[in-house]
């Protein structure tokens, strides 16, 4: 059997008076690759923001890697060092280079050497495709670039899980897929990933669950081609028939 | 070559400003002008990188040599105390001793107002919120006769310090407020990236806010600089004559009756000159650093 890497149970959180999660319960396997989908303001945000504590969870548990999330620094710490992120808005760095953005976290928190993060930071962007961007800021490079570029800075911590948050949506249509490339071939590796993402195509193509969020619930989830050919839900039905018809 | 003698030859001119004795002053003069602008004249001009060079040299070298001329640290010269000192010395001691401290006590306390530890924040609050609102005058005037009845009757600190003092903590307080406008500029998403990375607090502060909001907050701190470089002339509450005051005195003078035009347009020219070559800097250094690239 293979091992469990998240285990939620029975999350809450709560904006003030506003209950965004309710109830969410769900396990992810090492290795596995889980698309997210619902509505907006659902709360697929705010749940994987949970996952590495940029949200405190109110009520329920969450363990990661086998550390439970709680008020304890240390654990967070610890936990923040084996995940990834990458957002929508790609959140670089505007005042460090592309190389001094990917080495940054692994020479402060890894401890790692300068000659060996970047050598760590140059075969990263080898594999995220653009090594010749090293020295130029990101605000000298294209979205896709930029966002390459952030999943390049993620996985120099060399993180067990990745998060991605709507990775492609500030993207223009012709550099989404540059950006799915890098996603896929990270898939193919055996990263355990959880993606919010509206491109059903990848979902279908890479995903080994898809979960289906609506009002701070998991309404439904099951594999891509039971999710597409038979959702169970009225919801999910109606979801999809929103977002393949335009 | 004809640069470094024009540099070299400008700075032994200075020194003929220096309190000797006239005879000493023509000698110095003299051979400054002999060696160096013939030199000057008939050396070869180099490159571009030279005067660079040079000047960077001088922005270390000389304040070095000015301190040593004027703490007495040499075997020549006497010490000058601070009470002697006066006119555009003073004036630029007090500015650059104000900017260079005034500069990290305001960031900190920016840090400071948005510290998790109540004690810290209220501090901090408290402090800018009150010299904000007390003019400038009067800061420098209790520093200068109010702060003395305060402490033992034995320690004694010179007008010239407290001064600086003065100048410094009023300085520190509006350096605040501008960089605390920088800090809150940064977006979330900066903070919650470098979160995400596994990196904690003071990392954070050091790596990513504060380059982007003191980068961001240049102008305003330089103008905040410009205003502490003028206002440097309210020191006559003090008993200290700078610049402005010096050319005061000397209006009053009956030698020098009827100068007044010419008195007050140079000492006029002397701030324009100083502000504006800070001014000039500060767009020096934002196109450097980039401010406003995203
Ligand atoms: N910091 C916050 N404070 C208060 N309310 C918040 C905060 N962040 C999110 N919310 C609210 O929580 C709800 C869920 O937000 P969340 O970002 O998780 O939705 P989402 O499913 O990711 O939606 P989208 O597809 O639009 O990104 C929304 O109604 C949002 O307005
Ligand atoms: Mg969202």
């Amino acid at each position: 059997m293979t091992e469990e890497i998240i285990i939620c149970r029975d999350v809450h959180k709560w904006f003030g008076d506003f209950h965004v999660l309710r109830g969410v319960t769900t396990t992810v396997r090492k290795g596995e690759v889980v698309v997210i989908c619902g509505p907006s303001g659902s709360g697929k945000s705010t749940f994987i923001r949970t996952l590495n504590r940029l949200e405190e969870h109110q009520r329920g548990q969450i363990i990661v890697d086998g550390i439970e999330l709680t008020h304890d620094v240390k654990n967070i710490e610890a936990i923040r060092r084996e995940i990834g992120m990458v957002f929508q808005s790609f959140n670089l760095f505007p005042h460090l280079t592309v190389l001094q953005n990917i080495t940054l976290a692994p020479i402060w928190v890894r401890k790692m050497r300068r000659p060996e993060a970047e050598a760590l930071a140059m075969q990263l962007l080898e594999r995220v495709g653009i090594p010749e961007q090293a020295h130029k800021f990101p605000g000298q490079l294209s979205g896709g670039q930029q966002q390459r570029v952030a999943i390049a800075r993620a996985l120099a911590m060399q993180p067990k899980i990745m998060l991605f948050d709507e990775p492609t949506s500030a993207l223009d249509p012709e550099m989404i897929k540059e950006v799915l490339d890098v996603m896929r071939e990270l898939a193919r590796s055996g990263m355990t990933m959880l993606v919010i993402t509206h491109e059903m195509g990848f979902a279908k193509e890479v995903a080994d669950r898809i979960v289906f969020f609506d009002e701070g619930r998991i309404v439904e989830e099951n594999s891509p081609e039971e999710f597409f050919k038979n959702p169970r839900h009225e919801r999910t039905k109606l979801f999809l028939s929103q977002i393949l018809h335009h | 070559m004809r640069e470094t003698a024009i540099a070299v030859g400008a700075g032994a001119l200075v020194l003929a400003l220096l309190p000797f004795s006239t005879a000493e002053r023509l000698w110095i003069a003299g051979v400054a002008l002999a060696l160096f602008v013939p030199m000057g004249i008939f050396g070869r001009a180099r490159s571009l990188r030279l005067i660079r060079w040079a000047v960077g040299v001088g922005w270390i070298v000389l304040p070095v040599i000015a301190l040593m001329l004027i703490g007495g640290f040499s075997p020549w010269l006497p010490r000058v105390e601070t009470t002697q000192w006066g006119g555009l010395m003073l004036t630029v001691i007090l500015a650059v001793v104000g900017i260079v401290a005034s500069f990290p006590l305001g960031v900190l306390l920016a840090l400071g107002r948005q510290s998790e530890l109540p004690l810290v924040r209220w501090l901090s609050i408290l402090y800018i919120e009150i010299v904000r609102g007390v003019p400038l005058v009067t800061v420098i005037f209790m520093a200068s006769l109010m702060l003395p009845l305060f402490l033992p009757g034995d320690l004694r600190i010179d007008q010239a310090l407290r001064a600086m003092v003065a100048f410094t903590l009023f300085t520190a307080a509006y350096i605040a407020e501008n960089v605390r406008g920088g800090l809150q500029a940064i977006p979330r998403g900066q903070i919650e990236a470098a979160r995400a990375l596994g990196l904690h607090g003071w990392l954070i502060t050091l790596f990513i806010v504060l380059p982007q909001a003191l980068r961001a907050v240049i102008p305003a701190n330089v103008g905040q600089f410009i205003s502490l470089f003028k206002d440097t002339s309210l020191v006559f509450v003090a008993a200290l004559l700078d610049l402005f005051n010096m050319g005061r005195s000397i209006l009053a003078n009956p030698d020098w009756l009827g100068f007044d035009r010419e008195i007050l347009l140079f000492i006029a020219f002397v701030y324009f000159i100083c502000t504006y070559s800070m001014a000039h800097l500060s767009h020096r250094l934002e196109k450097i650093l980039g401010v406003g690239e995203r």
